[in-house]
């Protein structure tokens, strides 16, 4: 493990705007890193904490949560209440010890595919420092 | 009813069964479900060409397909969208009695549709269909690192199938659509756009911020290539759309609030009070033969002077004023921030009483199926480029002044004069790419694409209307595309205009003759210039108009980097937007010419007639429904769904949640958050969801 470690880290993200903004990442070309696998809501409205929690007890090294910019929702607010749940979340997660900084939420818009080449990059990078998530070893 | 419910208590069973069943047998996603049988997923790999091959084993990715559990079939060809691609889906829907189906292509916001009707071909339900994503999120993205992206692939097919064999069939609702549209902004994209509705028998309502309709057009002079005089072919148009009847003119109007969905948007729009009422107004008043009838006693009498700004404040006005005489509808309007309520005016309208100063804002609401924006442009605030001297020298103008300057209706009769003198220049220099193609962070990186045509133009009326005179074009490019635009650009320079390739590095001014230094470098000649003129017009670029960024909030429509407003695909579907029903014309979606820009509104006005054509429209099934034996009552989601389509109500003695499904839009907004689990989202359920997540996690090949 130690040498080739890669994290697992899962995107949730909305249809409208940040799956929109990485679908454009692709028809420019953007490279990022792969380690990233992508679950498609159609809002980030939709994320129930369950979501995060699965993931990690789970053995998910990151969780990234990305949707609309504030005010840009397809479906008005959907993205405050999300990024209420996901504060929550966060203390939730520190709670029991999890790094909060394993679960992300950003704002990606249909046109910022630059954007979420940065993110993921970011995310990545971030993750990749903290290690593996101590609850995988449960998990397995 | 009764068979979903059935369903629906299974379904949040197997989420118990997949995480029990995890650590022995990591990919056994499925449960033993009842009566459903067993799910069999067919997975299809798109080579795309080389574009996924290129980077991804397809080989490799179908082998490790087929060991996946649910997976009776799988496959892989050149073109899966095409015809024989899309043929392998139905024929092996029947052939090995598929119940799911996985199709490793593009994007799902490409090519999902094509896909579904593939499965639907099959003879399969069309929402059994399930993309996982390997080119736009894949191989483009990873296109060096072959492993990576071929791992990448397994996975989301993996996710992919978990979500598949979990699917169940939808059924689109279908809902009747308003027989009226809307169109926003009545620049000649908006009459346009009107005028193509109302013709084809469709009832249109335009709403136009100001008191007028013709937009910016109708303060140019006179349009490229063909020097026809702009008010002269839009003038008519103006007055078609006053006459036709299926078109309902609102001016000093704005949307106010949007509601609904394709079909059935419910529009508040604020009528702005005027202070002054047209003849119909009167009548309905009881006024009879009253109202406004243009006659401009009133303006003669009031003592209250202002700038006009659509003569960009080089005219006066009177605060009950008219922009110009073939304003349409030809009816006063008051400002009310500069009236001071003397009732001169009130006097002298007399019997018709026409005027009200104490007129009130009036909501009105109305429905319609579709809606186009066309909320135009405004003028880049060019004074942020201090180096050109824009507010700070009289002599340097705009060039939306310059159209105003050299207009025969403009300010000054169509005499070209220097704003500090009022003397005729003799040598005018005009700064294109002024705020365009400009990467400094103060004006906009995008060509503004129609300044080098309209700078040409004016470089040609000049040379036309004053014997002598000598324009300078400072230019970093000309971009003359269109038709005939090239021959134009030819002529020009035959008529004796100078171009000089640079970009202007700074305007000076003689504080005497308040004449201007132009300092820049000739990259041709590769020398630096140093040129003394008496006036200098900027070729300002253009921004989304003020109102742009509140009205597509309203509407729900995405903005470009930029601030112009998205459209659904930039080569396929330059009109839509991702809001069903929402249409884009004229020059918010980007700059454009006066071509293009009809071209677009007629784009727009017949997209957005096709639904109200057809009268009904496929909503997308994605509605939350209520799992009633785990509703707990407890009313949180009620009070979280944006759209009213929730409410409490009395079953068998208790209080549960019921869904309008015509109201839902299926954000699922409510079922992220429901403590019970008791809401089912139909296509993106938390079973469906968590399998997904079960499926990258537990039941990975690493
Ligand atoms: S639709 Fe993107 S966050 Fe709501």
């Amino acid at each position: 493990m130690a040498e080739e470690w890669k994290p697992q880290i899962l995107g949730i993200i909305c249809n409208w705007c940040s799956y929109a903004g990485a679908d454009l990442a692709g028809s420019a070309r953007t490279q990022y890193p792969p380690d990233i696998r992508i679950v498609r809501v159609m809002c980030t409205g939709r994320v129930d904490p369950l979501f995060i929690l699965k993931a990690f007890t789970d053995g998910a090294d990151g969780v990234l949560v990305s949707g609309c910019h504030f005010g840009d929702c397809h479906y008005l607010e959907g993205n405050y209440k999300g990024a209420k749940r996901m504060f929550m979340v966060k203390s939730l997660l520190k709670n029991i010890g999890l790094e909060d900084k394993r679960l992300r939420m950003t704002f990606v818009s249909a046109s910022e595919g630059a954007k979420w080449a940065k993110v993921v990059e970011d995310v990545v990078k971030t993750v990749t420092d903290l290690g593996p998530n101590p609850l995988k070893e449960l998990a397995r | 009813m009764a068979e979903k419910k059935t369903k629906k208590e299974t379904a949040p069973k197997k989420k118990e069964a997949t995480k029990a069943t995890a650590k022995a047998a990591p990919a056994a996603q499925k449960a033993p479900a009842k009566e459903q049988k067993k799910a069999r997923v067919g997975v299809f790999i798109c080579h795309c060409g080389t574009n996924i091959a290129g980077s991804v084993d397809i080989e490799d990715v179908q082998e490790y397909s087929k060991s996946l559990p649910d997976v009776a079939f799988a496959d892989n060809y050149q073109y899966m969208c095409s015809t024989p691609g899309q043929k392998k889906i139905a024929d092996a829907i029947k052939e090995h009695n598929l119940t799911g189906i996985v199709v490793a292509a593009c994007s799902p916001r490409l090519h999902e549709p094509t896909f579904r009707t593939a499965t639907k071909e099959g003879g399969l339900n069309p929402f059994r269909f399930e993309m996982a994503n390997i080119r736009e999120q894949g191989s483009w993205v990873h296109m060096h690192d072959r492993e990576g992206a071929t791992d990448k692939a397994k996975d989301a097919i993996r996710i992919a199938v978990a979500k598949a064999s979990m699917l169940e069939d939808l059924f689109p609702k279908t809902v009747p659509v308003e027989k009226a549209a809307m169109v926003v902004g009545a620049g000649v994209a908006g009459m346009q756009a009107a005028l193509d509705l109302a013709n084809a028998g469709i009832k249109t309502y335009l709403i136009e911020k100001n008191p007028t309709i013709g937009g910016r057009m109708s303060q140019l002079d006179k349009t490229f290539p063909t020097l026809d005089c702009s008010q002269c072919i839009l003038t008519p148009k103006m007055v078609d759309v006053g006459r036709a009847e299926n078109i309902e003119l609102m001016t000093c109007a704005e949307v106010e609030d949007v509601e609904g969905y394709i079909g059935n948007f419910d529009v508040t729009i604020r009528r702005k009070a005027r202070g002054v009422l047209t003849p119909d107004e009167a009548e309905a008043k009881g006024i009879v033969g009253g109202g406004c009838n243009g006659c401009g006693d009133c303006e003669g009498v009031c003592p209250v002077i202002k700038p006009n700004p659509f003569e960009m404040g080089m005219k006066p006005r009177k605060a009950i004023y008219i922009y110009h005489p073939q304003v349409v509808p030809l009816i006063y309007t008051i400002d009310w921030d500069s009236c001071i309520k003397c009732g001169l005016c009130v006097d002298i309208c007399g019997d018709k009483k026409a005027i009200d100063l104490e007129m009130q804002d009036e909501l009105v609401k109305v429905k319609v199926g579709t809606a186009i924006l066309a909320t135009g442009y405004d003028m880049f605030p060019i004074e942020k480029k201090d180096e050109w001297g824009y507010k700070k020298y009289e002599n340097v103008v705009n060039s939306l002044e310059f159209e105003r300057l050299i207009c025969a209706s403009g300010p000054t009769g169509g005499h070209l004069v220097r704003p500090s003198d009022g003397e005729t220049p003799k040598k005018v220099a005009f700064l294109l790419c002024a705020g365009s193609r400009d990467n400094t962070g103060v004006g906009k990186p995008y060509c503004s694409r129609f300044c080098c045509m309209y700078s040409l133009k004016h470089a040609h009326q000049i040379i036309e209307k004053i014997p002598g005179c000598q324009p300078y074009l400072f230019y970093m490019d000309i971009r003359s595309f269109g038709k005939m635009y090239e021959e134009f650009y030819y002529r020009i320079q035959d008529e004796g205009a100078k171009f000089m390739r640079g970009r202007v590095a700074n305007v000076l001014e003689d504080p005497v003759t308040k004449n201007l230094i132009i300092n820049a470098e000739d990259t041709l000649l590769n020398r630096p210039i140093n040129l003394e003129v008496d006036m200098v017009v900027l070729a300002a670029a253009v921004q989304p108009a003020e109102e742009t960024e509140r009205t597509r909030k309203l509407f729900g429509v995405s903005r470009s980097m930029d601030g112009w407003l998205l459209e659904a695909h930039p080569k396929l579907n330059p009109c839509g937007t991702t809001t069903a029903g929402v249409f884009l014309a004229g020059v918010c979606q980007g700059p454009k010419d006066i071509p293009d820009t009809v071209a677009s509104a007629e784009g727009a006005a017949s997209a957005a007639s096709i639904p109200i054509h057809r009268g009904e429209v496929e909503l997308e099934p994605y509605f939350a429904q209520c799992i009633e034996e785990k509703c707990a009552g407890c009313g949180m989601c009620v009070n979280l769904c944006p759209y009213q389509a929730l409410a409490l109500v009395e079953k068998d003695g208790r209080k549960v949640m019921e869904v309008t499904e015509a109201k839902c839009k299926g954000c699922g907004t409510c079922g992220g958050f429901c403590p019970g689990g008791a809401i089912w989202m139909q296509h993106f359920a938390t079973p469906q969801i968590i399998a997904q997540i079960d499926a990258f996690l537990v039941g990975g090949a690493k």
